[in-house]
């Protein structure tokens, strides 16, 4: 198993070089005694993934799952979440801490601006299989798409010229999927600051993909039965606020006229 | 702020969070009480706005005008195997892509533009570090994968998502041909990570990357049966799977 002693072993080397080398030109000794400090400075910066995960992981065993065997026992048969949720892959927006989800709580998907597409069979079967599987085998009961403020998808969004030309490979074509809240948020508040027309998008893609949400058969079928309902959040990290609302999508009873 | 990212920071003083909440999440006798989702978002903000936004305002100040996540982690949608909960991960250190099966499709602009548009922005925009992918135990969506064909049930979408994994199926069952059951599941689930891991190098940002030695590619298996985390591979380890 490989592990991350890139800089550790430098220095090491060089420390020996200097060390057996009794004879080296002061130049060269100079030279290497800076390159050990300077390496020395990078490594107690360096981010050392495989102990980040290794210590990550000692922590949640000890404190959460030795301390509560049942639960992971019976976590361990089957998950019955009563949420699928939607949020962004921001790193600041984890609904595990932002909603304090535990384990077995909430079914998730994180994509870049928590955008739940139309249903489509070619572009979009990640997302689609997610659903499928939330809705008809896990039967979660709600569903629940998140935004955020400061989301940097729905400036991408925001920032795409009106003629429609994009650099990206993939960003600028994924975030699309929300092209007609931005439409909506530039007719209706064209005068207003980018970043606010930012905020305003932002809840406003929310409302897009709750309505793709519906595009879904098996999504339509489960809210029409009111085994599912769909619900939007907004997570604010500058005023720590989080609004949540919900789709009212029913078919009243017919009336005879 | 070094302080706060210290695993040990939070956890004597934490303010518990009900004791039964969780248990009643997951409850399935007969006096479950009534579920009220408004009521249990409600409840999980309040906590995390206790407990560590309102405690840390310096960090939370911080991270809300810029994020600059060291990693990018792939993890399965399952609800028992969220990064933030199984390696106590704090906001602002990962950013996340969770999907079926924690699959990374090769290289696909019309296919697969969710996880095309999570690596170039995770690579180009934040210049993340280490892309981690992380499968687990029980995988319903390895599960199904090893179920096909299925000539009785038909998704719409699930079969032909779980596919992406196809090649490290095939690679198991030529590998180990008398494996059945929870084992093969299991070196099936593995193996999906290693494909994962292959299917990175499709992307021209992550070769860049690692060529200039910027980015370094993780593969993690996460066993909550036995309670294990394994690391299955650290950057040079990860070959093709193509045998000549």
């Amino acid at each position: 198993m490989a592990e991350d002693y890139s800089f550790d072993e430098a220095i090491e080397g060089l420390k020996k070089l200097l060390s057996e080398n009794g004879a080296f030109e002061a130049v060269a000794a100079a030279k290497i005694k800076q390159l050990t400090a300077d390496l020395e400075v990078a490594s107690a910066k360096e981010v050392k993934p495989v102990e980040r995960i290794k210590s990550g992981f000692a922590h949640f065993k000890t404190e959460k799952y030795e301390k509560n065997p049942d639960l992971f026992e019976e976590l361990g048969k089957g998950q019955s979440p009563k949420f699928m949720v939607f949020a962004c892959s921001d790193s600041r927006v984890c609904p595990s801490h932002i909603l304090d989800f535990q384990p077995g709580e909430a079914f998730m998907v994180r994509n870049i601006a928590s955008m739940v597409p139309p249903y489509d069979k070619t572009k979009y079967s990640g997302t689609g299989a997610a659903i499928e599987y939330a809705v008809l085998h896990l039967k979660v009961e709600n569903i629940l798409v998140i935004g955020h403020s400061c989301c940097g998808g729905i400036k991408g969004l925001m920032s795409i010229p009106d003629d429609g030309t994009t650099h990206s490979d993939f960003i600028e074509d994924w975030v699309k999927i929300c092209a007609t809240a931005r439409s909506k948020v530039k007719a209706e508040c064209g005068d207003l600051e980018l970043t606010e027309q930012c905020s305003k998008c932002e809840k406003e893609a929310v409302n897009v993909s709750l309505g793709n949400l519906l595009t879904y058969p098996f999504v339509k079928e489960a809210v029409l039965n009111r085994t599912l309902t769909v619900k939007g959040g907004y997570y604010n990290f500058l005023n720590a606020t989080f609004d949540v609302w919900c789709l009212d999508h029913g078919i009243s009873p017919p009336l005879s006229v | 702020m070094s302080n706060y990212l210290n695993n040990e920071a939070t956890a004597s003083t934490e303010i518990p969070r009900n004791e039964n909440e969780v248990e009643n999440a997951n409850q399935t006798g007969l006096e479950k009480p009534a579920f009220d989702p408004i009521k249990r978002i409600e409840k999980g903000f309040q906590f995390f706005k206790i407990n560590e936004f309102n405690k840390y305002p310096d960090y939370y100040r911080q991270l809300a005008e810029k994020q600059e996540p060291k990693f990018l982690m792939f993890a399965c949608s399952d609800s028992r195997v969220s990064p933030t909960n199984i390696l106590n991960l704090r906001p602002g250190e990962a950013f996340m892509n969770r999907n079926i099966a924690n699959l990374v499709p090769a290289f696909n602009k019309l296919r697969y533009s969710d996880i095309g548009a999570i690596i170039e922005y995770a690579i180009l925009a934040l210049k993340v570090e280490v892309i981690v992918v992380i499968g687990h135990s029980r995988c319903g969506g390895i599960q199904r994968l090893l179920s096909l064909p299925d000539k009785k049930t038909s998704y719409d979408f699930i079969d032909d998502w779980v596919s992406v994994a196809k090649p490290a199926k095939e690679k198991v069952i030529s590998k180990h041909p008398h494996a059945s059951g929870e084992e093969l599941q299991t070196l099936v689930e593995k193996e999906s990570v290693m494909n994962s891991l292959v299917n990175l190098l499709s992307y021209p940002y992550v070769r860049t990357g690692l060529a200039d030695k910027k980015l370094k590619l993780i593969g993690g298996y996460y066993d909550f049966v036995c309670g294990k985390f394994e690391i299955l591979a650290v950057d040079s380890d990860i070959k093709p799977t193509i045998d000549i």
